[in-house]
């Protein structure tokens, strides 16, 4: 129970992670139809910037806000810089020139920071765990990670559905052409929301760097499966993102905790276990494949 | 790059007078992505060791990105195309797995300063194939054996589902004896919430994990944030533990126990001058075992081109001339088993707190004398 318990947290906590990187990047993806493959590079700019200012600053509290400005910064240069040039472009050039950025943005952080990874520190408050059931210790940060996801997706959810910006983002998601026609500056709309997304790749970069390592090359690990939540969501929709996001976590974690358990009730233990953990790390693409059989735009495609 | 490129030909320049010919090696390591640091302290320790042994060489480095295709094709223009007989560098196992025997299929040589795999140690083994590392498995034996010494009876073996995870989880089995509750994770995992809630549920009376590089440092962390560090100890191999990772963990690696054929501390004329070489050359990097090894690499490179007057044309010699292994070892004790893998001491070691704050690695005592691996046996050369 204990066991059960836990690890529906971690599944929540993974779970946040991958919505934070996958609002922006739906959001992209579904008003500017930029297949976007350097997202998880702003998530390691995030990390880095947010690890390197706290360590010099000696407070996590002054790298979380520069951390989360640079990456905001770097998502509107890149917008304008190269983004901007390949909407009209199809997206194979969308996709080798955003690949381009990741090594890029790789190579850009080995001559700035060394090949090493960087040291993590956690604020003080968070060092701890508590007791959230008897048995049960959960390490304090995680569930402050798990928090501060849900307030992103509480404030995204209000800024989406209930302020003018908002409206123009869920309008251009259905349907661009016509937002334009109506007289919207759809150059500027764009910035905002590629910015937003850098800034949410970002958060979700600073919050994962004192539990993973921060080193280059930590968007690609994470990268793959964000996409498969934009799918499982649906294109465009942040809500989707947000269950899709949720269900993926759990899912994942729950095989990877108990698959190799099951299997070993019926075979031998390193066999259950080597065929538990192969099988367990497919598991979220076997549910993608599934949602596209039954949904192929996504459980909440915006525009279906 | 040019820094790199500068070094060498200037090696080339300063040595000239000293053989008739600039021997060329191919080294194919992992020097990009998030386990970029290991190639960079194996290319690096390797010049050190190359140009404290005097040869004279000419290094082609490439990136292998750790992918086994990647460095196949290399391996391929290496050898077929610019002519390199020797080769070495590999971080990877899986690497390893693919390159080696391209280069024996072809006629060169291929010297490891870390892979060793399994199926390469047994009776697989080629004349042609040194390791200067250890064989996978043996590196892991000797945590089973400080394991075992330290009292402990029942155990959580945690390493990535490949090759050289599962030799890792062979080898520590092996010689720990007790009961051991395997968990494989996933070779690109970063978050490891789901093996933590496992090991706490297991309760087992010691952890034993193999987690190279970046891995190994979102490991530690996250064994300390989950609460299990100061409740279940821990012995590990000196993959999990280098000194790169300890950088990035800090104080919460104090106290755990560690297994090693070198440490920093080691009190031999050898080790020392290597240790103020890096210090000079490296001031503000670490000195990894993966730097070491490279060092000894080089070490014993350069003992077998003076023997043939800088040539690698002639692999029958060369390799004759580095399996005499004329060389004295930063470990201290070294000698070739008979498949060509080392036959070396291991030592405990613990992570203290070091007279500059940071913690450190202390070699405790010896747990294993002189010992190769369990595939020589197998090898019939």
């Amino acid at each position: 129970m204990v066991l059960i318990v836990e690890q529906l947290l971690n599944g929540l906590q993974y779970g946040v992670t991958l919505f934070l990187l996958a609002a922006g990047l739906t959001l992209i993806f579904g008003i500017m139809g930029v297949i976007n493959l350097a997202h998880g590079a702003l998530y390691m700019i995030g990390a880095f910037v947010g690890t390197w200012v706290a360590l010099q600053s000696g407070s996590f509290w002054i790298g979380l806000p520069v951390g989360l400005a640079v990456t905001a910064a770097v998502g509107v240069a890149m917008e304008v810089g190269i983004i901007r040039r390949l909407y009209a472009r199809d997206h194979l050039d969308q996709v080798l020139a955003t690949f381009a950025l990741i090594l890029i943005f790789n190579e850009a952080m080995v001559l700035i920071f060394g090949r090493r990874p960087l040291r993590t520190n956690l604020p003080e408050i968070f060092s701890g765990s508590v007791e959230i059931m008897p048995g049960l210790p959960y390490p304090i940060y995680r569930l402050f990670v798990i928090v501060v996801g849900l307030l992103v997706a509480l404030g995204l959810y209000i800024l989406i559905n209930k302020t003018r910006v908002g409206m123009l983002v869920r309008a251009g998601a259905t349907n661009r052409a016509m937002v334009q026609a109506l007289g919207v500056d759809i150059g500027r709309l764009y910035t905002v929301v590629f910015a937003l997304g850098a800034l949410l790749a970002g958060l979700a970069g600073i919050m994962a760097s004192p539990i993973v390592s921060v080193q280059v090359g930590m968007g690609e690990e994470i990268i793959l499966a964000t996409f498969v939540v934009v799918v499982i969501g649906g294109v465009g929709s942040v809500k989707g993102a947000f269950i899709a996001g949720l269900l993926l976590g759990m899912i994942d974690t729950m095989l990877r905790a108990f698959l190799p358990r099951v299997l070993a009730g019926f075979m031998d233990g390193s066999d259950a276990q080597a065929l538990g953990s192969g099988v367990s790390s497919m598991g979220i693409y076997l549910m993608m494949a599934l949602v596209l059989l039954i949904r192929p735009r996504g459980l909440f495609a915006a525009g279906a | 790059m040019k820094h790199l490129l500068t070094t060498a030909s200037l090696m080339a320049v300063m040595a000239a007078p000293a053989w008739a010919e600039t021997a060329k090696i191919g080294v194919i390591t992992t020097l990009s992505g998030p386990a970029g640091y290991l190639g960079e302290q194996i290319r690096d320790g390797l010049k050190l060791g190359l140009s404290a042994s005097g040869a004279d060489t000419e290094l082609v480095i490439e990136d292998d990105a750790r992918d086994p295709n990647t460095g196949l094709q290399i391996a391929d223009r290496m050898l077929n195309e610019e002519g390199i007989k020797l080769l070495t560098g590999i971080v990877f196992s899986n690497v390893a797995g693919t390159v080696v025997p391209e280069t024996l299929d072809n006629g060169g040589i291929y010297v490891s300063p870390n892979a060793a795999p399994s199926n390469l140690a047994g009776a697989k083994c080629h004349p042609n194939y040194f390791v200067v590392s250890w064989q996978n498995d043996s590196l892991h034996e000797a945590s089973g054996v400080a394991a075992k010494e330290l009292g402990y009876k029942t155990a959580v073996a945690l390493a990535p589902n490949y090759q050289a995870g599962q030799d890792a989880i062979a080898g520590f089995e092996r010689e720990f004896g007790g009961e051991v509750t395997q968990i494989y994770t996933a070779v690109d995992q970063s978050d490891f919430a789901g093996e933590m809630a496992q090991i706490r549920d297991a309760n087992p009376d010691v952890v034993f994990q193999f987690h190279p590089g970046g891995q190994g440092i979102g490991f530690l962390k996250q064994y300390q944030q989950a609460g299990l560090l100061g409740k279940i100890p821990m012995a590990l191999s000196e993959p999990s533990i280098d000194t790169v990772i300890l950088k990035a963990v800090g104080d919460a690696a104090i106290g755990i126990t560690g297994t090693t054929h070198w440490n920093d501390d080691f009190d031999n004329d050898a080790s020392k001058a290597m240790v103020a070489a890096w210090a000079a050359e490296y001031p503000d990097r670490p000195l990894t075992t993966y730097a070491q090894q490279a060092y000894d690499t080089g070490l014993l490179i350069g003992s077998a081109l003076k023997k043939t007057d800088g040539k690698t044309d002639d692999v029958e010699a060369l390799a004759a001339a580095i399996k005499e292994a004329d060389f004295t070892s930063t470990r201290g004790l070294f000698s070739f088993g008979q498949n060509q893998h080392p036959v070396q001491e291991w030592f405990m070691t613990e992570i203290v707190a070091g007279p500059d704050g940071g913690p450190k690695i202390e070699t405790k005592k010896k747990i294993r004398e002189q010992v190769g691996d369990v595939y020589a046996a197998d090898c019939k050369m």
